[in-house]
């Protein structure tokens, strides 16, 4: 599958999507002014790699802050990977937060009840 | 629709309520149109200006009280409207602070209709406990929808969550459609 990159801005997330070389991830600042359009290419190629995945996928999330509208949408990102779980593939949801963001680490949390996907729950300092 | 009376700056709507801060108290007013571009910058604005004075914890949520507060403007202010010209998206923002505390204070034009159901809302918020504001937070992620206006429907629920403390709330009658919204967040320092 083709990679999917997007490049970090001042209010929108890096995203790295990479099957050749095994790596996932979601990292940065979100907050865009069009949630639901700046998702939309992460979630389609998501469904598409839902499909036919690798025998393992570790999806990594460091973000350093989120709105509540983006908390929708990254609860959409791990639907898809409930339901590729639900299928009887290998994810893992690591989710790092900075060791003084007690609500960064919550937020983890939280996904991690709401949601049936096993969650690593990384602690990072600066 | 839209308010249409003289022009009226938006800061003598809450002067009165707040006319017992000092200038050292306040950190950030602004009074103009709220676009995404103005957002990120007053936000920024007040980042750059508590960095390394504040505590992170107390300025990251300053920040996210600040960014939900300014994204419901952008998103559901009524136009204010002057010499037959709307202007969308106008309202105000303050952010003052103490020895306890910050205040995050927004006001905005909103039809009455909508004011009273934003008050019950708010109202049942403050009338709920941690827990049940948990609840109350994940069943709305599960469940919303975001409008195309980018609205999850979380902002107020997360702010009272986050901040722990009360939302201050007060509607002063414009006209007889339309109120100006004052919404006050606290978050403890």
């Amino acid at each position: 599958m083709e990679t999917l990159r997007i490049e970090q801005t001042d209010d929108s997330p890096q995203v790295i999507l990479d099957q050749e070389d095994n790596q996932f991830e979601l990292s940065g600042k979100s907050l865009p002014e069009h949630v639901v359009d700046f998702y939309q290419p992460v979630m389609d190629w998501l469904n598409k790699y839902s499909e036919t995945p690798l025998s393992k996928t570790i999806f990594n999330i460091r973000l350093i802050y989120f709105n509540t509208a983006s908390s929708k949408l990254i609860l959409d990102i791990l639907m898809i990977f409930e339901e590729m779980v639900a299928e009887g593939h290998d994810v893992v949801i690591r989710w790092h937060s900075l060791r003084s963001d007690d609500d960064m680490q919550e937020a983890g949390k939280e996904y991690d009840e709401m949601i049936d996907v096993p969650f690593e729950h990384v602690v990072y300092d600066k | 629709m839209g308010f249409t009376g003289e022009s009226k700056g938006f800061i003598n709507y809450i002067y009165d309520r707040y006319k017992n801060l000092r200038i050292k108290d306040i950190t950030l007013v602004f009074e103009g149109q709220i676009t995404h571009q103005v957002m990120k910058a007053l936000t920024g604005l007040v980042e750059e200006q508590l960095d390394e004075v504040e505590d992170e914890k107390v300025l990251r949520r300053v920040y996210h009280v600040m960014v939900e507060s300014l994204q419901n403007i952008n998103r559901h202010a009524e136009a204010y409207e002057y010499r037959g010209h709307p202007y969308p998206g106008m309202g105000l923002v303050l952010v003052a602070k103490n020895k306890e505390r910050f205040q995050v204070t927004t006001g905005n034009i909103v039809e009455d209709a909508h004011a009273e159901e934003i008050a019950l809302f708010l109202g049942k918020l403050n009338n709920m406990d941690q827990d049940s504001l948990d609840d109350l937070y994940k069943k709305q992620l599960r469940e919303g929808a975001v409008t195309p206006k980018g609205s999850a429907g979380l902002g107020f629920i997360d702010i009272r969550r986050k901040t722990g403390n009360l939302l201050d709330y007060s509607f002063v009658s414009i006209d007889k459609e339309t109120s100006f919204f004052i919404f006050t967040s606290i978050i403890t320092r």
